[in-house]
């Protein structure tokens, strides 16, 4: 298994604003690799760094083995939004077809990857809808599906699970670990700690700054605790107690 | 292909919008049948002057199409009289003394009293040389028969010189280089209209569709592709230029059929320059954007950037402002498109004659390109 993402000693910011420091991050092709922290933490930023969208300010990204920012890379990731970026005014189908194209997607290629990619957010039905009659949930799955869109070997998804029912959810995440058996790699956020149950590695961040590293399992035992989300408030307790020794 | 699929998605969302497609189709045609209205009829103003103790001679020189004279009789102030019967000024004689007061609250009106008193007092001077004359001529005709009666030679008479020379009575033909004695303010404001309608609904559409896009956070989306940043331009670009194109083509047939104006250049210069002005405005509209954080700030733009080009776009002729203001006229994009517009719809200018503006305007668009191109780095770094 190569690497698909490796994140060396990564810093970024906005002007003088420090949003992340010393961020080192390694997935392997197949892998899931959760972002959990709170909101402000700094997970988009690290993310539009990993696609590319931002430069990093100190440190080195590289992904799929091309040195970020990269344009031509995008091709090979498929990207959803934390919030709906979508055309109200065009159908779901639509929709899917302006972001597969741009995506790189052909003509022929999309008649097979459209109905594939809304089967499996289930908007079979939906999709000749006009978006802005969807509901929120509606709207979250098919930006997913628009991430799914060009079959890419890198998954990047931004809070992909918010204003999703558990039924679906669970469906999502059957899905998700079957994309990943095929040897593609996916990076989320999250801040819901079932979804970070599910995933390969959690990597928790606060501040900016990554407060602890590893697979679910090894995480609880390593605190001792019996859930990721005691893991991340004792770590958050921990990197409090340690600035201010500072 | 990506290109393709920009514009696809432009005209799939403007078509879908019917109030948006109205306001660019019928909008335009509302505006110039309105200006039409409004500058079409040759009316004549008229102004109401009141007299009192004037020479009659001169009161009848005065007064004309445009002149209602009024008497007055009464002791008042010029100012009273004026408030209590609302005229446009009133004219008083003491002795030889003649005092005008003007309303001046429409100062056609007082233009037209001014001019009219003016006319007149020439045309009792003419007069009166012209009877000065005639007196001299009756003198000197006395004065030959009386010479002639005193010497007896007839022939002296006859050499005297002719008869004073009467008052030439010129007549004026007019010929008209371009238009005719119909023409009337219209049809010097509607080549401007025709560019400035492209260029205002233009600006003002593709600046929103974008900012929309910013806001949405679509724009963001679209640059997590692989697609450059330029491709998103040219979409905007082909695809709000088709429709500046179809509005173009529908204002000069409606102008063509329904006002019956001749376009005396080439239609295709008229449709070159729109489709420029149309690219000024898009470039333009999409730059303004990242300025503005919704659209009411949209809005907040067009006193700002499009209020000021109406007015050095030929309304008022540039060639009579002040050095400073035709300097400020050279850097708005609608002075180079109305300018061009004008000649070759009033005058029928080629398309070398037009071309050094053409060219200008093809200058601001590669620079809005540029600026454009800059600005959405800040999105995406590559």
């Amino acid at each position: 298994m190569t690497d698909t993402i490796q994140v060396h000693d990564l810093q970024q910011g906005y002007g003088k604003t420090i949003v992340l420091r010393d961020i080192n991050l390694t997935v392997a092709s197949g892998d899931i690799l959760a972002l959990i922290g709170p909101s402000g933490a700094g997970k988009t930023t690290l993310i539009s760094t990993i696609m590319g969208m931002l430069k990093p300010k100190a440190g080195s990204v590289t992904v799929l083995d091309t040195t970020m920012p990269n344009r031509q890379i995008l091709a090979k990731i498929g990207y959803m939004a934390q919030t709906d970026a979508l055309y109200d005014v065009l159908t779901g189908r639509e929709n899917l077809d302006f972001f597969g194209t741009m995506q790189g997607v052909t003509k022929a290629q999309m008649a097979e990857r459209i109905p594939h990619a809304a089967g499996v957010v289930n908007l079979d039905d939906d999709l000749n809808k006009y978006v802005k009659d969807f509901s929120g949930g509606m709207k979250r799955r098919l930006s997913l599906a628009i991430a799914l869109i060009s079959d890419p070997p890198l998954l990047i998804l931004d809070e992909p699970t918010v204003g999703i029912d558990p039924e679906l959810r669970q469906q999502i995440w059957q899905e998700l670990h079957k994309i990943a058996d095929e040897g593609k790699t996916i990076l989320l956020t999250t801040h819901v700690m079932e979804d970070a149950e599910e995933a390969d590695h959690v990597m928790m961040i606060r501040n900016g700054e990554a407060i602890a590293q590893g697979t679910p399992a090894e995480l609880t035992k390593q605190y001792q605790v019996a859930t990721i989300e005691e893991v991340f408030l004792q770590a958050g307790r921990d990197q409090d107690a340690h600035r201010r020794n500072d | 292909m990506r290109i393709a699929g920009m514009i696809k998605r432009v005209l799939r969302e403007m078509l879908r919008d019917k109030r948006t497609i109205a306001l660019m189709f019928i909008a335009p045609l509302f505006i110039l049948t309105l200006i039409y209205f409004l500058f079409q009829s040759n009316v004549t103003t008229t102004a109401t002057l009141a007299v009192r103790g004037v020479d009659s001679t001169l009161v009848s020189a005065v007064d004309t199409d445009h002149v209602t004279i009024k008497h007055d009789t009464s002791k008042q102030s010029a100012d009273k009289v004026i408030r209590k019967h609302d005229y446009a000024g009133m004219l008083i004689q003491k002795g030889d003394k003649l005092t005008l007061t003007l309303a001046n609250s429409d100062q056609t009106k007082s233009a037209v009293l001014k001019q009219s008193l003016q006319a007149a007092q020439i045309k009792l001077k003419t007069k009166a040389a012209a009877s000065a004359i005639k007196r001299e001529a009756a003198a000197i005709k006395k004065l030959q028969q009386a010479l002639a009666a005193a010497t007896r030679n007839p022939a002296v008479a006859a050499q005297t010189p002719a008869q004073p020379s009467q008052s030439k009575n010129y007549t004026v033909k007019t010929h008209y280089l371009y238009g005719s004695s119909d023409s009337t303010y219209f049809d010097t404001l509607l080549p401007i209209m025709m560019g400035f309608v492209v260029f205002f609904f233009v600006f003002l559409i593709s600046g929103i569709a974008l900012l929309k896009e910013r806001t949405t956070g679509t724009l963001y989306r679209l640059l997590a592709t692989p697609v450059k940043r330029g491709e998103i331009i040219s979409g905007y670009l082909a695809g709000y230029g088709a429709f500046a194109l179809v509005q173009t083509l529908l204002v000069v047939l409606y102008t063509i059929f329904v006002f019956k104006v001749q376009i005396i250049g080439s239609i295709w210069n008229v449709l070159l320059i729109n489709i420029l002005l149309a690219a000024v405005a898009l470039t333009m509209g999409l730059f303004i954007s990242t300025f503005a954080s919704s659209e009411f700030q949209m809005m907040q733009f067009i006193p700002i950037v499009v209020i000021p080009q109406i007015f050095f776009s030929g309304i008022i002729p540039v060639s009579t402002m002040p050095n400073w203001l035709q300097a400020i006229a050279h850097i708005m994009p609608l002075y180079y498109g109305a300018t061009s517009m004008s000649n070759v719809v009033e005058k029928g200018a080629s398309l070398t004659s037009i071309a050094p503006s053409l060219l200008i305007l093809l200058v601001f668009v590669a620079g809005f390109l540029m600026l454009n191109l800059i600005t959405m780095r800040k999105y995406r770094n590559v």
